[in-house]
């Protein structure tokens, strides 16, 4: 009997367990967490909107004080305000822009793994081509292309809005994910499962969304973290440059503070560097975090050793 | 062996073709460079337009068009850029001058650092050293360059002069306004920034590739043999782990070409350092088609020309590999 109740636990409840022994990424879901409810419940957290000022001029450049806790930038706006509402931006463009590329990056990877030949020999050399080739020209040299293709406007708008932002992210960030999933099917279709299921009638189709993917939602959740933090970094360098979503529209976001902090760092006003800076540090150090620890919880290999 | 080479070598060909076809194609959509050429040069005569339409292969469709343009480029008939009618040329090799003798000194700093630390970590896996490694590590690769750049040239443009007085290292250019011809000194302060913030993101990758692959080597059943023939652990870990734990490792050198040539892109435009980086933005920025296209040929045809090394490399430092 006790034998039994030794052997009975599930191998999600054996992930769950390997996670949580993993110090680092347990606090950063809770720093993370933390975040996210400071940003969902930004109407009350924030002390200022989006683009008020602190108080009648002069109020810019004001060093942290009791009316702006991280000081205040050019125009005399509240950064800790400004900060609430770009990571609420960045973390949205970071998720949506993940779970697209994260689904086209299943069908596409399990697709071109599954049936191999001409289809998967294009999809990768594609690929490969891609993730060859410096990020940033690619992003920019896309992000050009993509807005000056009127007929595609109204699907993902113009290029400085932030759908337009999801949508660029995440049409370089399927390609990790397809190999990624490409590579988990290529070793699974040799499987006995697989033959069994292909003995007994199933369809190509059933194949890849009963057993295939199910299998490999290890895989397919780390890649998902390691998306968002993509996006995130992928938008905030973006917008570094001046590429990114505009802030004539109102909106911020981390990327476009860290870029303010450009100009300010040689006249002295480190509050404008370091407080988005520190923000866009911990935040993608939390997701690497949770990502990792995800590797190793889902992957049972890693097992043997404990 | 040969005949992979030339087999390679061979295909490197049309993938360059194709791959500047599609550039040519998305920078012709994306930056319209004959409506720029007339934003650039608001009173071009008719002729010039013809001209200069002539040269970029910009008057026809995209297929016609592309051959266009790769016959002057080919003839090395290159079309000047937009603004300020300069040589293309000249400004191209000073750019990729100045991104080289970064990029090669920050590879190198990085390489040798981020080896050492790997194996270092990789000796006592699990210990302390190794969690500190592991996190600094994990955190060099979370900081995007432009963070680390910004931090750092807040510390020395600002408050190292106001903590010790003069400035240590320059956070802008090649060489401060007014300087004439070479000086090695000025020169290496000037690098010594932008070669930090390189050298830290590629430390970072490297640390965890050697410890990793180290660690596969020194589980490996030849480890195990040596061991039992007696042979000293430091000269087990050299001949043996450290030679075979490189392998991986170069080939994922080669091929990371691509992300330092990323790196250095954005690095280069924080500190004003006029090489590849700042030339690529600041002509896409223009919609400058003749400046980009050389550009973007020289990018694609170094990762192509790295890809074929880290086979070729990976090839004769595995005498398991066979290539054809």
């Amino acid at each position: 009997m006790t034998e039994n109740e030794l052997v009975t636990i599930s191998p999600r409840r054996m992930a769950l367990r390997r996670f949580v022994g993993h110090k680092a990424a347990v606090a950063s879901c809770v720093v993370l967490g933390l975040f996210v409810v400071m940003v969902a419940l930004s109407p009350i957290t924030a002390r200022y909107g989006v683009n008020e000022s602190v108080r009648k001029p002069p109020n810019s450049f004001l060093p942290p004080q009791r009316i702006a806790w991280l000081g205040t930038d050019d125009i005399g706006r509240d950064i800790y305000s400004r900060l609430i509402y770009g990571i609420r931006v960045s973390l949205l463009i970071g998720l949506f822009s993940a779970i697209i590329s994260v689904t086209i990056g299943c069908v596409v990877g399990a697709v071109a793994g599954f049936r191999g030949g001409y289809f998967d020999d294009v999809m990768m050399r594609v690929t490969d081509l891609f993730l060859a080739f410096p990020f940033l020209v690619a992003l920019l040299v896309v992000r050009n292309m993509l807005g000056a293709l009127s007929w595609l406007s109204p699907l993902i708008g113009d290029s400085g809005s932030i759908r337009f932002i999801i949508f660029l992210l995440a049409i370089f960030g399927w390609m990790v994910v397809a190999r990624i999933v490409r590579g988990q099917v290529l070793s699974l279709k040799e499987r006995e499962f697989i033959e069994a299921a292909r003995a007994v009638g199933a369809s190509r189709k059933y194949i890849i969304l009963r057993h295939l993917l199910p299998n490999s939602i290890g895989p397919i959740m780390v890649a998902l973290t390691f998306s968002v933090v993509g996006a995130i970094i992928g938008e905030a360098t973006l917008s570094f440059f001046g590429y990114g979503p505009q802030a004539g529209s109102g909106t911020t976001s981390l990327g476009l503070l860290v870029g303010q902090a450009k100009g300010a760092v040689q006249t002295g006003f480190w509050w404008m560097a370091l407080f988005p800076c520190v923000a866009l540090v911990v935040i993608s150090l939390c997701i690497n975090f949770i990502g990792d620890a995800l590797r190793d919880a889902t992957d049972p290999r890693l097992d043997m050793g404990h | 062996m040969l005949r992979f080479i030339v087999r390679r070598i061979a295909w490197a060909f049309p993938t360059l073709l194709v791959v500047t076809f599609l550039v040519y194609v998305a920078l012709r959509i994306g930056t319209n460079p004959v409506n720029s050429y007339l934003r650039a040069n608001p009173r071009a005569s008719l002729e010039k337009i013809a001209e200069y339409k002539e040269l970029n292969g910009l008057g026809t469709n995209y297929v016609a068009g592309y051959f266009g343009w790769l016959t002057h480029f080919i003839t090395l008939d290159w079309p000047r850029s937009i603004k300020g009618s300069r040589e293309v040329f000249p400004a191209l090799t000073h750019a990729l001058a100045n991104s080289l003798r970064l990029g090669v000194a920050a590879t190198i700093v990085g390489v040798i650092i981020g080896l050492g630390i790997g194996v270092f970590a990789a000796l006592h896996p699990g210990g302390h050293r190794d969690v500190t490694v592991n996190t600094a590590a994990f955190i060099g690769i979370s900081v995007p360059p432009y963070i680390s750049a910004i931090l750092l040239q807040l510390l020395f443009a600002v408050y190292w002069s106001r903590w010790f007085g003069g400035t240590l290292f320059p956070t802008s250019g090649v060489y401060p306004p007014g300087n004439d011809g070479f000086n090695l000194v000025l020169m290496l302060k000037h690098m010594a920034l932008p070669t930090i913030v390189v050298a830290i993101q590629v430390i970072a990758v490297y640390s965890r590739y050697m410890r990793s692959s180290l660690l596969d080597v020194m589980n490996s059943d030849y480890m195990r043999t040596a061991r039992s023939k007696g042979i000293s652990e430091r000269r087990i870990l050299i001949r043996h782990g450290m030679r075979n734990a490189l392998i991986p490792v170069v080939t994922i050198a080669a091929i990371d070409v691509g992300a330092i040539v990323g790196g250095l892109i954005i690095t280069e435009n924080i500190f004003d350092y006029p090489g590849m980086g700042v030339y690529f933005l600041k002509a896409f920025g223009d919609g400058d088609f003749p400046l980009m296209m050389p550009w973007m040929v020289l990018i694609v045809a170094s990762i192509l020309v790295f890809n074929l090394i880290a086979d070729v490399t990976y090839s004769w430092l595995d005498p398991r590999i066979r290539l054809d």
